[in-house]
């Protein structure tokens, strides 16, 4: 039974030090800010998530103590880091940032003369 | 670049919403728990304002004025005079200035509880530390 448990600790451990490597590598080789910022706020966000759950289920199973403080880390992050990657992506695009250059669409490129046409 | 970009905040304003009741509520157990664990008055106000910055950065000042209808100043001046009273509250009883006590009780839902004046005291630091940062940071947002 505990080597169970303590294989399922140390695989999320390894999954949540995997997907944080995953995210500094995309972070150096991704062309532009929003592909980074894809790379980042998804894979980092999944990582932290594991590595808490390990830390969580190690405190649980090992040694008795329920922490919630852990959990609701999880919720938290798990809500608050795809709104602060959306915030970052969007701040740059309104500030101007340009696409990779090899992006082939860019649906917002019309947005302000499209409003001005519908509010007419 | 442009002076005035419309915005849409309607992500930001209904995250707020959730994470802001969590926020204050850690922040509250941190301040409970001050005695036994890693926490206290300070870093609980400290936390609480951070709860109050972020309904500041999803909303305007004039929102949240109407949310929490307080001033500040006030509420800095109410936590000294806390801090001061339990203090002094210690003279009534013969013993020196800032000394505390603490005993035992049997509350109704909670069982055996240490209750301790020290609490009112870190009440008191915590109300100061949100007027103090509350003030300057409002002071600092609405001066153009």
């Amino acid at each position: 039974m505990s080597e169970i448990i303590r294989f399922f600790i140390g695989f999320f451990l390894v999954i949540g030090g995997f997907l944080s490597l995953v995210t500094a590598f995309g972070l150096l080789r991704l062309p532009d800010v929003y592909t980074r910022n894809h790379a980042a706020s998804k894979s980092a966000t999944l990582g932290v998530m594991s590595i808490l759950l390990a830390t969580f289920l190690y405190f649980y199973l090992e040694h008795g103590h329920f922490n919630s403080r852990l959990i609701l880390a999880i919720i938290f992050i798990f809500v608050t880091a795809p709104v602060a990657g959306h915030l970052i992506s969007r701040a740059a695009y309104n500030s101007g940032v340009k696409l990779w250059d090899k992006s082939v669409r860019d649906d917002l490129k019309d947005k302000e003369q499209y409003e001005r046409q519908n509010s007419q | 670049m442009k002076a005035k970009v419309k915005t849409n905040d309607v992500i930001l304003q209904t995250v707020t919403n959730v994470v802001a009741f969590i926020i204050i509520l850690f922040s509250l157990r941190l301040f409970f728990s001050g005695h036994y664990t890693p926490g206290g008055g300070f870093i609980g106000g400290l936390m609480t304002s951070a709860a109050i910055v972020l309904l500041l950065l999803a909303y305007d000042i004039k929102t949240v004025a109407t949310i929490l209808p307080v001033d500040y100043k006030i509420i800095t001046a109410i936590g000294l005079l806390f801090s001061v009273a339990t203090g002094a509250g210690a003279l009534l009883f013969d013993v020196p200035f800032l000394t505390h006590a603490y005993d035992y009780f049997h509350l109704p839902l909670l069982g055996k509880t240490s209750l301790h004046t020290a609490v009112l005291f870190d009440t008191g630091v915590y109300l100061v530390v949100i007027g103090v940062t509350m003030t300057i940071i409002q002071t600092i947002g609405v001066s153009e």
